[in-house]
């Protein structure tokens, strides 16, 4: 009986010891915050893509899907803060203010927000992709696959990386034909399939023959499939969804970004800063090109994507004009960062209003 | 000009799809309210249909299988309403809440296996006569099974109401269930079985979202539309063709308003995105304003738990 106490009391013992050690010897850690269910395409479906190349790199990850906007997101990331986690990615737009604030209470853990532009607290950092650089591609493809020479585009919320969007399209679409009209709808949702199928069956018996979305669903997809007309992909690659309608998508590819981050937290070389990058940097991904376009549209989109990752061509390059007739940006200049993330107003060949 | 009056005829067959789960979700709701039964838990048995269809459809590859698996989930889920509300008396209005947020925590949860898989082509029909009459062609024919029976629907329930014995039985119980039950009706098992009868119907509209409107899974894909659908049910004062004038307006405006949108109008998009709600609830109070045929069409019972042990 004694023999088995000490026994067990020393088997306890070299069981703490191991704990401990492991425990000393400590891994870093990174949590995800998600807006949706991380499902199997779309905005947190690439997230979460990403989550599982930085635990390929050696990393644990934790990640909580379906976090509001709201009080619940500060609560959560209080949690995980909490829990040993020493980096955090906030993926949505509206965590900007929880991730801030909580940030300030927890000095030792980092933070990275997404497509924000607070950073209050020096272990606050925010990424964004170009994706207009995309859009770019998307508007070379619409201009040039049209045939009534209207493009419909439907179009979530008002705010600059949606303009940003519409504009990038637009200018790009006008370039190899200068007859197109964009047709814009706002649906006001991000995702409601619904909706976004409504919206997108109106802009095409309005004679649209192209649609591009800046909503995540496939709803829309698949109505042009639906309606024999042509669609892009948004977030991920939806041409499983609507074989014959989508061209392209322009997929977001967070996964080399979150490794880098979280190998200079384990490295000690974290630091804070603002990242925004494109097709070069490999944050923003064309999908393999549809067949239905001509080898000479796929030979120049093949160059147009090399040359916006060089740098060679810039989507905002001018001359370009708003609306109204003003000059934006000059002939030979291109539009600097911080117009970029203040856009708000369409550039000349957008029809409509931006509501307000 | 031809093409104009196609593009009208495009406009309306594409409001009559967007009023589809609208029109079935609330006249199953109707015949449940009219029974003395309150059920908020709409949206939750929309979305348990929607999940049922597609994952059926999925797993069976049957669409037969499929459309009658997710009515048959909206019995089931219903009947839990049915034995809380009817067997052990709970509050009407918290028991159909907590169905809700039931039937959307439970979809997202066996749905998690079917986002992102492609939905299947549903079959429609009369497909060869849609170029043959301007305007009434895309409106009347190349559309699903479903479709028409959704705006049969509101005839047959207003027909049953008024002109059969078991309509008759279920308004009665709906009014006063003391003066049915002493009239020898089993006012238990009416009521439970309208309450299932409810249930199919909405599940039969989740199921429309997610296999014909919309082909796919996603979570939360009712997106509020069992909550027109219930408001429609009281706005139309218990009265299935007025059910069918206001989804009709409600999928008009929403679909009316993309065009506007579209055509380039200077509305502030904001009140565009609004009027479908505003104009539906003015236009229904408006044609049902007679207090006097409200009170004859209101279940006098409705939401009231009936004690008497039969």
């Amino acid at each position: 009986m004694h023999k088995f106490l000490i026994r067990s009391f020393v088997s306890s013992l070299v069981l703490l010891f191991t704990l401990t050690v492991a425990a000393v010897a400590k891994d870093v850690k990174a949590a995800f915050v998600y807006i949706g269910p991380t499902g199997d395409h779309g905005w947190t479906y690439q997230h979460d893509v990403g989550r599982k190349a930085v635990e390929a790199a050696g990393f644990k990850t934790t990640y909580v899907e379906g976090v509001p906007e709201s009080a619940d997101a500060e609560r959560v990331l209080r949690q995980l803060a909490n829990s040993g986690h020493d980096i955090i990615f906030t993926t949505s737009f509206g965590y900007m203010n929880p991730t801030n604030k909580v940030a300030k209470e927890f000095p030792n853990v980092k933070f990275e927000h997404a497509t924000g532009y607070k950073r209050e607290h020096p272990n606050v950092a925010t990424y964004a992709a170009r994706f207009y650089e995309g859009r770019t591609i998307l508007g070379t493809i619409a201009g040039t696959m049209t045939k009534s020479n209207v493009i419909g585009y439907v179009a979530s919320f008002p705010i600059p990386e949606v303009i940003r969007g519409i504009n990038s399209f637009t200018l790009a679409a006008q370039k190899v034909n200068p007859n197109i009209k964009t047709k814009i709808v706002w649906a006001f949702t991000w995702y409601d399939p619904g909706k976004e199928a409504e919206a997108a069956k109106a802009l095409i018996d309005q004679g649209a023959d192209v649609i591009a979305q800046h909503t995540d669903s496939t709803a829309i997809v698949q109505m042009a499939e639906k309606a024999g007309v042509y669609a892009f992909g948004q977030a991920s690659d939806m041409d499983k969804f609507a074989p014959k309608a989508v061209l392209t998508s322009v997929e977001n590819n967070w996964g080399p970004y979150y490794v880098d981050r979280v190998k200079a937290v384990a490295n000690g070389t974290w630091n804070q800063k603002d990242t925004w990058h494109g097709i070069g940097d490999g944050m923003v991904v064309i999908s393999g090109l549809d067949s239905q376009m001509p080898s000479d549209l796929q030979a120049k989109v093949k160059k147009l994507q090399a040359d916006l990752a060089s740098g060679k061509v810039h989507s905002f390059t001018g001359p370009i004009y708003d609306q109204k007739g003003n000059l934006m940006v000059a002939e030979g200049k291109t539009a600097d960062d911080g117009m970029l993330a203040g856009m708000m107003t369409y550039v000349k060949g957008v029809e409509g209003d931006i509501p307000k | 000009m031809i093409v104009d009056v196609n593009f009208v005829g495009l406009i309306i067959a594409s409001i009559m799809a967007s009023a589809v789960p609208l029109i079935l979700a609330s006249c199953g709701e109707l015949i449940t309210e009219r029974s003395g039964v309150l059920n908020l838990g709409v949206e939750g048995m929309m979305i348990i249909g929607a999940i049922s269809g597609f994952a059926l459809m999925t797993v069976t590859g049957s669409l037969i299988i499929a459309v009658f698996g997710a009515m048959l989930a909206g019995v089931l889920i219903s009947t839990i309403f049915a034995f809380l509300t009817q067997t052990l008396i709970t509050n009407h209005v918290a028991t159909g809440l907590a169905l809700t947020i039931f039937g959307i925590g439970i979809s997202a949860m066996i749905g998690k296996n079917f986002v992102g898989i492609p939905g299947k082509e549903f079959p429609v029909l009369f497909e060869g006569l849609k170029d043959t009459i301007p305007l009434l062609s895309p409106i009347l024919f190349g559309h699903s099974i479903v479709f028409y029976f959704a705006f049969a629907l509101p005839f047959i329930t207003s027909y049953f109401l008024k002109k059969t014995k078991i309509g008759l039985i279920v308004r009665a119980v709906g009014d006063s269930p003391e003066s049915a039950s002493n009239q020898g009706i089993n006012v238990r098992f009416v009521r439970y079985a309208c309450i299932l009868y409810g249930g199919a119907m909405c599940g039969l509209a989740g199921a429309y979202l997610s296999m014909i409107y919309t082909p796919q899974w996603i979570e939360n894909m009712t997106g509020g539309r069992g909550w027109i659908a219930l408001a429609l049910v009281v706005f139309s004062t218990w009265n299935p063709i007025k059910i069918l004038i206001g989804a009709m307006i409600f999928g008009g405006l929403t679909i009316i308003q993309f065009h506007m949108q579209a055509i380039g109008v200077r509305i502030p998009v904001q009140f565009l995105t609004a009027l479908p709600y505003i104009v539906t609830i003015i236009v229904l109070v408006v044609i049902s304003r007679d207090s006097r045929k409200i009170r004859l069409s209101t279940p006098s019972s409705l939401g009231k738990s009936f004690h008497k042990d039969n």
